[in-house]
């Protein structure tokens, strides 16, 4: 150890730790580099992007943040941006409160079946998407709802996201039940007990939910590309899709300042949030 | 992306039950000298519990149950969203896997896919996790910087991104060339884009790489000090503490990572320009599916292939927990 070397020499250099660590940078390297290329290539004037090698512009092309903002097929990008924020927030809004409470039930109440139904929602939670889509769309299609926002807000209101549920339960179970019977004493109901004492202490499970519903839907692509169609509609990701035929690199600068504007909240949320994100994803495969 | 914590949830299903048992028992224990008052309580509380469950009890019937039932039938049937469902009794499942050679192409890329992109995925994240866990400083970082990939990955932004890079003339053609493979891009030769789809997924290793790590991280040190002072090396230690210890992480993430291989969509979409080109070498079957389903309206045949990937990925799961009993070491039921 450097500890038991005398005072004045210098300390013997830990070539494995050295090791490691400039392993660790070149992962790093490798899998920032996208990003790096993503922003680098959004100022890239559009001669530049095939012509030249490196990875820094000539010049800063702001012009293709402009050409963005304009949007595709007369929607503005400031649309398309709201658009993708509405279904965001309003499954955010679904997804915290249906999961909330059912998460409440199985972790804290009684009542008959339990065992058996939670054991279906976990099972829920491995179902593919697939296997319930096309019967999904035919009722929205009969409710007048395709080309609308409701087929991706309204299944969360309904706690469709059974990984919730059971990432809040598992967060309740570890509450002490001693609080419980504390409301229960004060005469708080099921109700009071949820609202007043419970809730307030779940919140950072329901932060993580929140955030990762956030992120997830702003990513959905599948969702959004069967129900909306008309360009009034399109969110970002279907915004972004009208070029992925478009083989021209001309168009490369415009699209890729879109693809930057539609990362951001997502990097925003990840700056803001890493450690919550970060811990409850390590969380998911243990706890129980 | 949707997160299957498998082996924590078979725990928790059954500890789940023994609570339920438990609190029946108590209840039957406590019934004959009961005030009445406090029976009609629980009634309340059962209602109340139903009240919570609501939401849930409606979406899982309307939006799950009642939709794989619906979907089970529509397979038995040619429906094309305008006309009503005509019975053909298994001829969808014939032509699946008699006339249809798409098909046939989708089911292989797929498990070609599943097969190379997630043994990587997983090779990497534990050896990464392995290499955080001895670091001193540093590794919070590290280990946040190495999990952003997953939350970006699914985004169109970066599937677009790995499609120019992928391309003729884009950095990994240039960086061929530098070192004269001169091959040009992979988004346009067959078996190649597939490889550029599935090093979009090992660029996500992030996710399963921080439930390594946190695995790791519950293991007694005193196991490795212990084998120390019998005289185990490093890969000894890796191989008879680490592996068996970290082998219900493993085997969570390697359900988790399968089932959500085998429906991979955007990258796919995003790569092959929708279509599942060059030559459908990357038409997966979720975007084989979406193509019979939503551009082609034959719901009946859609629903059919749905049916296939949901018995396909059960299959497939059931087959893991199988093999699970003789390489999965749970610690607590040995010891306690």
């Amino acid at each position: 150890m450097s500890a038991t070397t005398a005072a004045g020499r210098r300390r013997p250099v830990n070539w494995p730790r050295v090791a490691l660590h400039a392993g660790a940078l070149a992962v790093l390297v490798v899998l920032l580099y996208p990003l790096a290329w993503l922003v680098a290539t959004s100022f890239k004037p559009a001669d530049e992007v095939l012509a030249s090698l490196a990875l820094l512009p000539s010049r800063l092309a702001t012009e293709n943040y402009g050409t963005a903002a304009e949007g595709i097929e007369g929607v503005t990008l400031l649309q398309l941006f709201g658009n993708s924020l509405t279904i965001s927030l309003g499954a955010v809004l679904g997804n915290v409160l249906s999961c909330s409470l059912a998460a409440y039930a199985f972790a804290r109440l009684r009542f008959t079946m339990r065992g058996p139904l939670f054991a279906f929602m976990i099972a829920t939670i491995m179902l593919p998407h697939h296997a319930v889509l096309i019967p999904q769309y035919i009722v929205f299609n009969q409710l007048g709802m395709v080309n609308t926002f409701w087929p991706m807000v309204l299944p969360k209101f309904l706690a469709t996201d059974a990984f919730f549920v059971f990432l809040i339960v598992q967060f309740m179970r570890g509450l002490p039940r001693e609080l419980d019977e504390a409301a229960k004493i004060d005469g708080c109901g099921p109700f009071g007990t949820f609202v007043r004492v419970v809730l307030p202490l779940t919140r950072p499970a329901l932060i993580t939910t929140a955030i990762f519903t956030f992120i997830w839907t702003w990513n959905d692509f599948f969702t959004q590309l069967i129900y909306l169609f008309e360009p009034d509609k399109y969110t970002l990701t279907l915004a972004l899709r009208t070029f992925v035929d478009t083989s021209s690199q001309s168009a490369y600068g415009p699209m890729f300042a879109m693809s930057v504007f539609a990362l951001l909240p997502i990097v925003l949320f990840f700056l803001a949030f890493q450690r919550l994100l970060v811990e409850g994803m390590a969380n998911s495969g243990l706890k129980g | 992306m949707a997160n299957a914590p498998a082996s924590t949830a078979r725990a928790t299903a059954t500890t789940g039950a023994g609570e339920a048992r438990k609190a029946a028992a108590g209840d039957a224990a406590a019934r004959p000298g009961e005030p009445r008052r406090d029976r009609r309580s629980k009634r309340e509380r059962q209602g109340a519990a139903w009240v919570f469950l609501s939401p849930w009890v409606l979406g899982a019937s309307v939006l799950t149950l009642l939709p794989m039932a619906v979907s089970l039938y529509l397979s038995f049937t040619d429906y094309n969203l305008f006309d009503p469902p005509s019975w053909i009794g298994l001829r969808n499942y014939v032509q699946m896997f008699t006339e249809d050679p798409r098909l046939l192409r989708s089911v292989g890329n797929t498990l070609l896919y599943v097969l190379f992109a997630v043994p990587l995925q997983l090779a990497l994240a534990l050896t990464v996790a392995v290499a955080l866990k001895s670091m001193r400083r540093g590794r919070n970082f590290y280990r946040s910087a190495f999990y952003a990939p997953s939350l970006l990955g699914a985004s169109m932004s970066i599937a677009l991104v790995w499609r120019a890079i992928f391309n003729d003339g884009g950095t990994v053609d240039n960086l061929l060339a530098g070192v004269g493979l001169d091959m040009g891009g992979w988004v346009n030769k067959p078996g190649w884009a597939l490889l550029s789809v599935a090093l979009l997924t090992v660029w996500q290793f992030g996710a399963p790489m921080v439930i390594f790590l946190a695995g790791l991280q519950q293991i007694p040190q005193d196991l490795y000090e212990a084998a120390a002072v019998d005289g185990a090396g490093r890969w000894r230690q890796f191989a008879s503490i680490t592996l068996p210890m970290l082998s219900p992480v493993l085997f969570f993430n390697l359900v988790l990572q399968t089932i959500q291989a085998f429906q991979v969509f955007t990258p796919a979409y995003a790569v092959s320009g929708g279509r599942g080109g060059p030559a459908d070498s990357t038409l997966f079957y979720t975007l084989y599916l979406y193509d019979r389903g939503f551009t082609a309206s034959h719901m009946g045949y859609a629903s059919a292939m749905a049916w296939v990937l949901l018995v396909a990925i059960g299959i497939v799961t059931a087959v893991l927990f199988r093999t699970s009993r003789s390489w999965v070491f749970y610690a607590n039921e040995e010891v306690r």
